[in-house]
Parts: C-alpha cells; structure tokens; sequence
C-alpha cells in the first residue's frame, strides 16, 4: 500500500475488468483493483510491507503484454487494460494454490490455525477441491525452544512476511530464508533455535502476519491461533510520521 | 483333512476385520481367530508435535469416540501442565463424556446389534440391520436414533461440533457453558431416560429367548477391570482402577493410572495387528480380563444414580459373583445410558456449572503425563512423553478394544464350538460368530493406531484346504 508514502499528485485512468477506474501514480494495480472492491487474491503481500511478489497469486493479464504480471508489484500505467479474472489465471493460481499444499504438509483439521489461515481461505474460495499433483511428504521440522513461540516449518509456505516484518517494522532482522527449491526454510538469526536468537524481541509481529499456522503462540489448541492482522498498516504510517 | 472357513469381512462393528475358524478332520472346530487387518500410526506420527495439539490430533483416531480420545488426551497434557484444573471443567468434561457415552452406547445396541435381537440371529441377512428393524419395530429404531440424536446433540452443543470437536484442551475446556444450552440438555434427559427405561424393559424380557447365547456368547471366567471412584461408584472420568476376578471379589482395588504399565501387559500376536493386554500378575494368557459396560457393573459396588442403581441391583442377580457372558455387555450398555442420563442432569445441576472459570494455562511443567478415563468400551489410556520445549517425544496408547482382545479371541473360540458344524455351515451360525464380537461393541480403527513391527503370517493353502507352506516373521 503504497498511498501513505508517495505524493498523489498524477491520476491516472485505465481499465480493470473492463471497469474504468483510476489512481495516482505509483499506486500498484493490486491497489487500485482493491479500492475499487476488485478481488485479486494475495498470499505473500500484507498492507504496511514492502512487496516481493513472491506468492504469484497476484498474476494478472495486461492487454497487449505476452507476460503475467504481479499485480502487487506493477505499478499502473495510463491507458492500461487489466484482467484479474480470466480462465487460464484461475487455473494458474489454483495450480499454485496446489503446489504450496503439497510442498509442505499442510492438515487443517488438527491445525491450531484451522478457520483462520488466509491458505486455507483462498484455497476454498478459489475451488481447490482437489490436489492434482504428488504430495513430497518432505520431512520438516518444529522448532518450539522459544519460550512464547514455535515455528512449524510443516506449515511454512515461505511468503517471507515475518523476514519483512521484522526487518521493516521491528527492526531486528532476526529471520532470513536459507536453502533453495524444496529445500529453502526460514531461519532465525544464524540458522539457530529460536529460543537462542540473540536478535529476537519477542514482539510476536511475525506471529501474527504469517497467513499459516507456521508461526504460532505456544499452548494454543486446534483452531485457537486466530491472528491480529490490521495494526500493520498504524504502525507503519506511525513510524514514518516520528521518522520525520 | 482340516479346512478352514472365513468370515471376511466382519459386519455390523466399526472397522474392519475376520475371522478365521479352523477345523479338524472330523470337521469339529479346532482354533479360531478375530484377526484385526487395519493399520494405523498414530503413536509414530504425533512424535515431534507440539503437546497442545495432542487433544485434537488423537480425537482423529475415531469417528465414533473422538470425545473419549480428547478427554484422556487432555487429561495425559493436564499432567505436562501440572495445574488444578478447574472444578467446573471437569464437571463439563464429565457431561461431554456421558452424552457420548450414550450416543455410542446407542449406536452400539441399537443400529448394530439390535437387528440380531430383533430380527433373529437366523434372520435373513438382506433385512437384518437397521432399516429392517425400522420396517418390523418402528418405534424401538426411532428410540434409537432419538437416543443417539440426544447424545450428539449434546455434544454439539457443548462443545461446538458432533465429531472432533476442538473443545476439551489441556488445562481443562476452551469456553464456559452458557445458561441457554444449560437449558437446553436439561430439556433433553427426560426423553433420553424414558427410551432407556423402556428399552430396558423389553430388553430383560427379550433375553428369555436368548438363553442359549447367554449361556455361549463368551461366558467364561476372566478378570474384570475399570476405574471406580472414592466411593466405589460407577465412574467414567477420573477415580482409580479396580480389578475383580471372576467371583467379584476384589484382586486388586485403587491402583493409581499412572502405574498402568506395573499391571498391565501388552503381547503381539502374529494373526493380528491388535495387540492383547492382560493383567501382569497372573501372566499372558491367563491374566484375561474384559473391560467395557459389562467390566464397570462387575466392578463397582453401586451406580450411584437413583435409577441405574435400581438396575444394577437386579442385574446384579444374574449371577453370584461377576457377570460372566459377554452376551450382558447389551444389558450393561442400557444401564449406562440410564445412568447417563441421570448424571447428566445432576451435573447440570450444580452451582457453579456456569461458572467462567474453565480453564488453568500453564506451560510444559512435567515431561511425562498419562491420561485415563472409561470410554464407551472400556478403559482408554494415554500415556506421553516430552521434551523441555514440549514436543512429544513418545506416545503409548492403550485402547479400550485392544483389553478385550483375548477374551473377544475366546468367545469367538466358544460360539465356533457351539455352533459351527463344518459339515454344514448355515448363515446364522457364522452370524452368531460375528455377533459375540459385536457384544463387545470393538472399534478397531480405534485399536489399531500403533505403529511398530508388523506381525505377520502368511500361510500358503492348496484348494483342498492343505498348509502347503507357511512363513512367519
């Protein structure tokens, strides 16, 4: 969201879903499409932190470019036509939606996050009602030697928003993303428990942005981990205003 | 030249299994076998998880019984957590058991066995089940299915959802009880205390009929085993474990759960993957003991509810001594939902069930804790083990069906020998095999979620029914 920190000083107008609508420059088209109440679904952006376009559940199509492009991450262009809802993106991100379900382990059911993961919601309103790929069964582990909170790498779809968080907002930089391919985790600190982690402040943002149950309070039982989302964007503007 | 005849699978319980029935030359039975063929995991796949999500993650185990599994899971963490829990969440916890008590005592009398009471054990087996019961006795069938309606609704009401809820926690029950569903239930009981009487009534007639399968559905001495409380009374949620043998004298009285593993033993056999326990002290296989409805009337010196205690006395009767057949786990079952229903409302009753109070948080502050309470079959315990961080380490399960294993082994045996004629073999008779299993009401995706060696035993036969080859590991 990146009204709060540019000048609004140039509309400008183009089409999303062959709606007319407009926005200053700079604005991104996932912005836009949801000032204007524009559904594009969204897993790795979160409003108050810098975009990365990681998850590409934000693919749109652009009238007359061959690529996808996120739409958290492309800023919108005079004259632009968007389309956020076509069958092939539909296909695309349920594929994607699939990949995250059987690169982790992911078992709702006896989730402590069940009826508040923002993967579990896009995969039903989006109509993943079934997995078409093989599951990797990956062997990952949960790393509870924090004295609060446990990271279980089993639910971690790697949308990096607790790197950003804590990088952006906090400050501290305790996690990082180690590894490639399959293989990549987050890490905290040096690759160390986080119970060790002589960064961590314990402010549990990271906790409560993670979309999955990857981060969550310890002691917490089946569909108890509902998280607080929305102070994000306050914070942010708050410390830019004290920031000068 | 021996043959061999299987009923494959069994019908009318909850899981999957058969049976074998071995015969000599002469075609009399020699050996039978109620082989258990589900595998499960769950004490394998919960290693690593978290503590606080053992509750929920063992509810999966069952369908039928989640609440059973939840509440010795929670009560195994309210150990890690080494808190008080408060009164009134064990007084809620109670309540969620009872009603599952009675939903699965229903179920168990009702759709499972109620067909072979009614319809005859020779009936013809495209109408013995539920339906035909509906068709030929309308009004025991909707008792039925009222009873196990009033059941799972009292569930759903507590704690949010008929199967799995997430409810009970370590640490006692995530929300209170509002004045509203207090209401509620209490609105309910009646209807569920006049169906037990009544089924009770027809019942006690009915076993004139069934004097020959009383007298061979599993009737035979074995210890009895179930936890008690203070008082002696019927218990189902805390107490301690009584064992009786087959006189109802008292062997041993007020042993702590946690010193299960002391008395009881668990053996692999190579025809099943349901392990059997038996009671230390006396040794395998004479250690036999039964637990379930049956086990706990044997047990207990009183119900402990006005009613139910009317019941047991004159069920009491039956016998000197211990009830002995297996054929009564049905009457004991309709005794348990009356008193069900009784303990309910008292529990409802009570001054500080509205109480907000109903949970205790703590961290993990023991690496061991062991959970047992009476589930609708018997005694269930869980037993874990964790690290500092609170990550399970090791979990052992001990299922109520699992207990019964060997006496289910020789009631088998004994109904086999009573009425299986290898020369010629008619449906009622294999049925009667099938439903001296179906007394004990098993429930075998339950019993099977160990994990570990595989006992295996394959045996190679010729079409004459010949061993030509066997291999065992």
């Amino acid at each position: 969201m990146k009204t709060t920190t540019q000048t609004m000083n140039r509309v400008k107008t183009l089409k999303i879903d062959d709606r007319d609508v407009s926005g200053s420059e700079h604005q991104t088209i996932l912005d836009v499409a949801r000032e204007n109440d524009i559904f594009i679904p969204t897993l790795c952006h979160i409003d108050g932190l810098s975009d990365i376009g990681a998850c590409r559940l934000c693919v749109v199509e652009i009238k007359g470019s061959g690529k996808l492009v996120p739409a958290c991450a492309t800023e919108i262009q005079e004259g632009m036509e968007v389309f956020t809802q076509t069958e092939a993106l539909a296909k695309y991100r349920k594929l994607i939606l699939e990949m995250l379900f059987t690169e982790g382990n992911h078992i709702c059911s006896v989730c402590v996050s069940n009826g508040h993961c923002e993967l579990q919601y896009l995969a039903a309103r989006l109509g993943v009602d079934h997995v078409h790929l093989p599951y990797l069964h990956q062997q990952r582990t949960v790393d509870a030697s924090h004295e609060r909170f446990i990271v279980d790498h089993n639910r971690c779809i790697l949308c990096t928003r607790c790197v950003r968080v804590c990088d952006e907002i906090e400050g501290a930089h305790t996690w990082d993303v180690t590894g490639r391919g399959t293989k990549a985790r987050v890490i905290t600190d040096l690759n160390q428990p986080w119970g060790t982690s002589e960064t961590c402040t314990g402010c549990s943002k990271c906790v409560h942005i993670c979309p999955t149950g990857a981060l969550v309070e310890k002691g917490k039982s089946v569909a108890e981990m509902s998280k607080r989302r929305e102070f994000l964007p306050y914070l942010t503007s708050m410390r830019e205003k004290n920031n000068g | 030249m021996s043959r061999q005849i299987t009923i494959d699978p069994v019908t009318r319980i909850e899981g999957h299994s058969k049976i074998t029935i071995e015969l000599d030359d002469n075609e009399q039975v020699k050996d039978a076998h109620f082989h258990v063929t589900q595998l499960r995991g769950f004490e394998k796949f919960c290693e690593g998880r978290p503590f606080s999500e053992m509750p929920s993650l063992m509810a999966r185990i069952c369908g039928i019984c989640p609440v059973s599994h939840l509440i010795a899971s929670a009560k195994a963490c309210d150990g890690l957590l080494a808190v008080r829990v408060p009164p009134t969440a064990i007084k809620l916890r109670r309540i969620l058991n009872l009603a599952q008590m009675m939903q699965s005592h229903a179920l168990s009398f009702f759709y499972l066995s109620s067909p072979d009471l009614l319809l005859g054990m020779d009936g013809d087996p495209a109408k013995r089940n539920i339906f035909g019961v509906l068709e030929a006795y309308p009004t025991l069938a909707r008792d039925g299915v009222r009873l196990r309606q009033i059941g799972q609704q009292i569930i759903e009401l507590l704690a949010g959802k008929r199967i799995h809820p997430a409810w009970v926690v370590p640490g006692g029950v995530s929300d209170p009880l509002t004045e509203a569903t207090r209401d509620q239930i209490i609105a309910m009981l009646p209807d569920a205390q006049a169906i037990a009487e009544r089924t009770l009534v027809w019942f006690k007639k009915a076993m004139e009929q069934y004097r020959e399968e009383i007298r061979t559905f599993g009737n035979f001495p074995t210890l009895f085993m179930g936890l008690v409380n203070a008082e002696g009374d019927l218990e189902h949620y805390h107490g301690k474990l009584r064992v009786v043998d087959s006189r109802g004298h008292i062997l041993q009285d007020g042993f702590d759960p946690p010193d299960y593993a002391s008395f009881i033993g668990e053996k692999t056999e190579a025809w099943s993957y349901l392990k059997s326990s038996y009671y230390l002290p006396l040794g395998y296989p004479e250690g036999i003991y039964r637990v379930g409805p049956l086990a706990r009337l044997n047990i207990v010196d009183r119900c402990g509810t006005p009613l139910a205690d009317q019941e047991w006395a004159e069920f009491r009767e039956l016998q000197r001594g211990a009830e002995l057949s297996s054929f009564h786990f049905h009457y004991a079952r309709l005794i348990e939902i009356l008193y069900a229903a009784e303990r309910i409302g008292e529990l409802l009753n009570a001054d500080d069930i509205l109480d907000p109070h109903v949970r205790a948080r703590a961290g993990a502050n023991n690496l061991e804790g062991i959970g047992v309470a009476e589930a609708p079959r018997g005694t269930l315990i869980h037993h874990y083990r964790i690290n500092e961080d609170g990550l399970i380490t090791w979990a052992n399960l001990i299922i109520a069906t699992g207990h019964n294993n060997l006496a289910m082994n020789r009631s088998v045996l004994q109904v086999a020998k009573r009425y299986v004629d290898g020369s010629k073999l008619t449906e009622g008779m294999l049925n009667r095999v099938e439903a001296v299993i179906r007394t004990y009401d098993p429930c075998l995706s339950c019993s099977t979620h160990a994990l570990g060696q595989m006992p295996l035993h394959i045996e190679l036969r010729s079409a004459a029914g010949e061993v030509l080859d066997e291999v065992r590991r």
